[in-house]
């Protein structure tokens, strides 16, 4: 695909996010749509391409009134959403459609109208890990952990400061659900949930949504705000079965999708502004910066401990606080995308100066799958 | 009222010459007849080559422990936490998730790398779980 032929023109998230007891999933899909569609200065009919996961194409685009030419339901987890974007830049290149709507939504936590998650028995992952205790994703998601500290060096102490690190950016977010200050002390004595892991290390569980709308980049100078261009996207998934990854000192999926993005943008870490890595629990960050290739994967803990990600440093991360201070409603990557969509508007709550480049690398599942979108906004 | 059982695989054709093997006491892998590959989960082509010309041995049952979890909460049904969520790397190259008995749950006993061997849980008379225990000697 080639870089900066396609831009986001429409981005905004759920009228509230956190517990949203008076909506079910659906309406708070459609909540985020219309809230982009004003944003971009659209109107539903205007619409001609759609994509969502968890929840069908149809069943979206029949409650919003949406009559689709291009339609893309994959559904591979938090980073549905990267992929999604990813095809819809395709599509629109291809000429499918022209203005494409991709809504994120989850009753993540008031569990309104949404079906809860299971394993069917007869699966491999009913088969082969339901039966050892696995029950959600902070029993499954940590069982890396382990060994990637071992294998790299890597403290206690360096993977709660990511925690720290997060709360910081999230105190500058209004909407962002906790943001008092804490220690490493403070991670290190929270409550134990998945050894290593304690509470403060998992991923927030809340109501939310967002939506994106894509058009081509020549048209994208007709709308209301700020075009942000599509540079560089990968994609790629590895085994629904945390067990069977290939190692446990990285993802394959991390280190195929965030290649391809730098090479499609044309771009070297060095240029990056601005970094968003899906942190549904702590690790996730060192995963991305060693996988995405940021730096050998031995000096990932100190460079978050030292300081480096956080607000001042010089690599800024998870600027929204990410899913552990920000908000986590199932599926992430939706608001990591919003985020790097904000920061390179310049109308982020914790805005960066001058930031041009923003990465957004997602994960799907348990390093099952994942999709890193590189964004400009400068053509 | 009846306590939560713990979650119960069902057998596919696939994968039913695996559970047949552990009822058996037998931890049963297969083997590419093409490219000496061996790997798990079952299925009966082999995943590197292609190759559907595959066979099942008994593996040596021994392993040692790749990484793991120890989960506080919540706990999955049948279990009591706190109780360790294991990766087992086996001798013969792949790895499984399992659970480790014999030894106590806890970060000092639960060495990365500690040598594991094979032993069998029997749910029900239709399926016998493998779990690993600390190897002797």
């Amino acid at each position: 695909m080639r870089s900066n032929q396609v831009a986001v023109v429409g981005a905004a998230e759920t009228t509230e996010l956190g517990v949203i007891p008076n909506a079910s999933q659906l309406q708070l899909h459609a909540d985020a749509a219309l809230n982009a569609i004003a944003d971009a200065g659209l109107k539903l009919s205007d619409i001609d391409g759609f994509a969502t996961a968890v929840e069908t194409p149809q069943q979206v685009c029949h409650y919003l009134g949406i009559k689709p030419t291009w339609v893309d339901g994959t559904s591979v987890g938090g980073c549905s959403f990267m992929l999604h974007v990813r095809h819809a830049a395709a599509a629109i290149e291809a000429g499918l459609c022209k203005t494409v709507l991709i809504t994120h939504a989850e009753s993540g936590k008031s569990m309104i109208g949404k079906a809860p998650r299971s394993i069917p028995v007869d699966s491999l992952q009913g088969q082969f890990e339901a039966p050892f205790g696995v029950y959600g994703p902070p029993s499954m998601f940590p069982i890396p952990v382990l060994r990637f500290m071992k294998t790299y060096g890597i403290t206690h102490e360096q993977l709660a400061s990511v925690a720290v690190v997060q709360r910081e950016w999230a105190a500058k977010n209004p909407r962002a659900m906790m943001k008092d200050p804490i220690t490493v002390a403070d991670v290190l004595n929270s409550r134990m949930i998945a050894y290593p892991f304690r509470l403060l290390q998992c991923c927030l569980v809340t109501d939310g949504g967002g939506a994106l709308i894509l058009t081509s980049a020549d048209r994208a100078r007709d709308f209301p705000r700020k075009p942000v261009y599509i540079m560089g996207t990968g994609e790629s998934v590895e085994t629904p079965m945390v067990s069977q990854m290939e190692t446990f000192n990285s993802s394959r999926a991390f280190k195929t999708a965030g290649p391809l993005a730098f090479k499609e943008a044309g771009i070297t870490h060095g240029d990056v502004d601005h970094l968003m890595i899906y942190d549904a629990f702590a690790h996730l960050p060192l995963f991305g910066l060693g996988d995405l290739g940021f730096m050998p994967h031995e000096e990932t803990g100190k460079f978050i401990a030292d300081g480096n990600t956080r607000p001042g440093g010089k690599l800024p991360l998870n600027t929204n606080g990410g899913g552990l201070s920000y908000m986590h409603s199932g599926m992430y990557g939706m608001y990591a995308l919003q985020e790097s969509v904000r920061q390179m508007r310049g109308i982020a709550p914790a805005q960066l100066p001058n930031a041009k480049i923003s990465v957004c690398h997602g994960v799907g599942g348990m390093f099952a799958a994942s999709g890193t979108i590189v964004f400009t906004n400068e053509r | 009222m009846a306590e939560p059982q713990r979650a119960r695989p069902k057998p596919t054709p696939e994968t039913q010459h695996f559970w047949d093997g552990t009822k058996a006491g037998e931890l049963r892998l297969q083997r590419c007849d093409a490219c000496a590959h061996v790997y798990f989960p079952p299925r009966p082509f082999c995943p590197s080559c292609a190759s559907r010309k595959v066979s099942a041995f008994k593996a040596s049952g021994k392993g040692f422990l790749y990484s793991y979890v120890i989960n506080h909460r919540p706990a999955a049904p049948g279990f009591t936490p706190p109780y360790a969520i294991a990766v087992v790397e086996l001798a013969e190259g792949p790895r499984m998730m399992s659970n480790i008995i014999d030894c106590p749950q806890t970060p000092e006993a639960l060495e990365l790398d500690m040598k594991l061997e094979v032993a069998f849980e029997k749910l029900d008379d239709a399926i016998t779980l493998p779990v690993f225990r600390p190897a002797k000697g």
